[in-house]
């Protein structure tokens, strides 16, 4: 089973592979960050150039995750993602006309939410989806207070919440299928694949049509690198988008408080001891205290 | 755990024991009370909100939003009291590792104090989970997240919770009249005190690490590497003060415990204690500058997020702070319960504004929270106080020890 899945993504990169850069199918990868992983890390490069922001991927997106069908989708003003939905596109007024922008998950390759999670609910997959796990989420929210994009929703109104957010339809994936709205998406925007080939698809659609692309790859060192990638007709700050983001992983910022917990745990006490015995009165004895 | 060991080494038979008990637990004070008759129909209401939070879901009861999930019952309860709290951990090491005797008279209720509120703050903690079933999971190795900051403080504030009961353990067992427990108790309190005291400077730490992720989404002027650091060093005075005011309502409310502590000069104490805060204080300014200059932060004062920051930090360290120093010099005890109760306030408005009101500041809806969060928050409040005053009129906490509790070793 294992084996066979492997297989089959194995056959689906080469094939995009192939596609994207022809003959070009065993060169270097830079840019994948977990080079020990036993599976390359996919993800889905969108091109807000060729979104019409038809608003179908919301609808497939919906369908695919059994949530309610989206509303207001007609409406101008800039709609969230919430806990009744994964993603949402919204319009935006920029110095080339209206652009679409999708807004969803954006797995990243270190994500935050996974860091803070004390459950592994949230978790990073080998394949590159960042997904929750019902059975281990004990519902703090700490990935919500971690998440730089607030990615992660809750059901507030229920007794038994979720965390609702793009889990990239690990299900369909694993079942050898691509995420949904990659699938029905009637422009092409949104390409699934390998993320070391989507940098190149990237990279070889700005360079091939400079004048319709800006020269940035939203996603490749954002936060780190993440796996969910935007190249965009005008910058990026005219979309909307946090263009703040640092381009370190963010559970880096913990990674020197976490590594000070172990000496700490082992020295204080030793240094504690010390200072007793060197105060302590000589004349009285030890179990006075308290 | 200790009530489990306890009754079996009482050499009385189990009925005298169950006597006793049922003794115990009747009321020993006025029942009707100021504070019992403002406290007991809000723990009422406070009840049944819980109730309701459980069958109708976290976002029934309060107000939290996508951009800010962790409110007050996080924000205060769990964010602040643990600041609060930590006036036992620098206690103990006043008295236990520093051998400062002077400190003792307080030590105990210091510790029950500390004890409780980690009880009644986890309590809270619980009610804020969306799944709280699942909280097994880090208890029993289901998944651990080692790299995560909250499950190393959640492991941190479980251990430090059994090291506060041990060190309180002796009084119960003098309560108990149980000797041969109060020894093997009493010979387990060093190592209470020693991990006890590591375990704090790690949770306290971890609490302010836990925000190190949201770069970004805190206000700069609140947002900085070093926030492990600067509520470590908080903890000092926040939980100093604590005991400063804590004390002087004792002092006042259990009078009749109190009597025959000739010894127990309670002016001394505080006095020592405002120089102390004093100290804490001078080190945590100095760093909040050194931050702010590092930071380049003069940009973001001339705002409205600005002048509340300085709002905080000029009326609510600075000045607490002179307070503290002019009250040491002039042994003024009056000014130093004033100042405690500014510093006290200076730590919850800190901790809210890190946790919820600079947190994410930027987004389309403010959480305001709801009345339903501020009754459940006075309620585990006045629950706590009501346990700490049933267990301080029961058990030696200020009252004198037995006298077999010094002769047993």
């Amino acid at each position: 089973m294992e084996i066979n899945r492997r297989f089959f993504f194995k056959a689906i990169g080469a094939t995009a592979a192939a596609i994207a850069v022809g003959q070009e199918t065993s060169a270097s990868e830079p840019d994948l960050k977990k080079d020990n992983k036993k599976e390359e890390l996919h993800g889905m490069l969108y091109d807000m150039v060729l979104c019409k922001g038809c608003h179908g991927c919301e609808y497939d997106c919906a369908e695919a995750h059994q949530l309610a069908e989206p509303v207001d989708t007609t409406k101008s003003e800039h709609r969230l993602t919430d806990e009744t939905r994964c993603t949402v596109v919204n319009k935006h007024e920029t110095s080339k006309g209206e652009v679409a922008v999708k807004t969803q998950c954006m797995h990243c390759s270190d994500p935050a939410c996974g860091a803070a999670c004390l459950t592994q609910a949230m978790y990073k997959t080998e394949h590159g989806a960042v997904i929750w796990r019902e059975d281990k989420c004990m519902g703090c929210r700490y990935c919500m207070i971690s998440c730089p994009f607030d990615v992660p929703k809750f059901e507030y109104q229920s007794t038994n919440p979720r965390i609702i957010k793009c889990d990239m339809c690990y299900n369909l994936i694993q079942e050898g299928e691509i995420p949904a709205c990659s699938y029905y998406c009637p422009s092409k925007a949104l390409t699934y694949g390998k993320r070391s080939d989507l940098i190149r698809i990237a990279r070889k659609r700005i360079h091939d049509s400079p004048e319709k692309y800006e020269d940035y790859i939203y996603g490749e060192n954002e936060a780190g690198g993440t796996s969910w990638m935007y190249i965009s007709p005008v910058p990026f700050n005219e979309l909307g988008m946090n263009t703040t983001i640092l381009t370190s992983s963010y559970p880096a910022l913990t990674k020197g408080f976490i590594s000070s917990i172990a000496p700490v745990d082992i020295l204080l006490p030793a240094v504690l001891l010390g200072i007793y015995e060197a105060t302590k009165s000589k004349n009285k004895p030890l179990d006075e205290e308290l | 755990m200790s009530e489990n060991i306890i009754p079996k080494t009482i050499n009385e038979p189990s009925t005298g024991f169950w006597k006793f008990m049922l003794h115990e637990l009747k009321p020993k004070g006025k029942i009707f009370s100021p504070f019992n008759i403002i406290s007991f129909p809000i723990i009422i209401v406070g009840l049944i909100i819980i109730f309701l939070r459980f069958k109708n879901g976290i976002g029934s009861v309060t107000n939290l939003t996508q951009d800010v999930p962790w409110g007050l019952w996080i924000g205060f309860d769990v964010v602040t009291g643990v600041a609060f709290a930590g006036g036992a951990y620098v206690l103990v090491f006043m008295v236990n590792i520093l051998n400062l005797k002077k400190y003792k008279p307080i030590l105990r209720i210091t510790v029950l104090n500390g004890f409780l509120a980690y009880l009644f703050y986890s309590a809270a903690l619980l009610l804020d989970l969306g799944r709280p079933l699942s909280i097994v999971n880090v208890i029993i190795g289901n998944n651990f997240g080692v790299s995560s900051v909250l499950f190393l403080v959640g492991w941190h504030f479980l251990l430090y919770m059994l090291a506060l009961l041990l060190e309180f353990s002796p009084a119960i067992a003098e309560w108990l009249n149980a000797r041969k427990a109060h020894k093997i108790l009493t010979g387990l309190t060093m190592g209470a005190v020693v991990f006890g005291i590591t375990l704090s400077v790690l949770h306290q730490s971890g609490i302010g690490a836990l925000f190190l992720m949201a770069k970004g989404k805190i206000h700069p002027l609140w947002y900085n590497e070093y926030l492990p650091l600067l509520f470590v060093v908080s903890s000092v005075f926040a939980g100093i003060a604590m005991v400063i005011l804590e004390g002087s309502i004792s002092q006042k409310v259990f009078t009749k415990q109190l009597e025959g502590n000739a010894h127990h000069n309670h002016d001394d104490i505080l006095v020592g204690l405002s120089k102390i805060s004093a100290l804490g204080m001078f080190v945590y300014l100095s760093l909040i500058v050194l931050v702010f200059v590092h930071q380049k932060n003069w940009q973001y004062l001339n705002s409205g997020m600005g002048q509340w920051f300085l709002f905080e930090i000029i009326g609510f360290v600075i000045v607490p702070m002179l307070l503290f120093f002019t009250s040491y010099r002039y042994r003024n005890t009056g000014m130093i319960k004033i100042a405690a109760l500014i510093t006290l306030l200076g730590i919850m408005l800190n901790r809210m504004n890190i946790s919820i009101i600079s947190f994410r500041w930027d987004a389309a809806d403010r959480y305001v929270p709801s009345w339903q969060e501020f009754i459940v928050t006075l309620t585990i409040i006045f629950i706590e106080i009501w346990v700490l005053r049933w267990i301080v009129r029961r058990m030696p906490v200020l009252s004198k020890s037995p006298e077999w509790a010094h002769n047993n070793h």
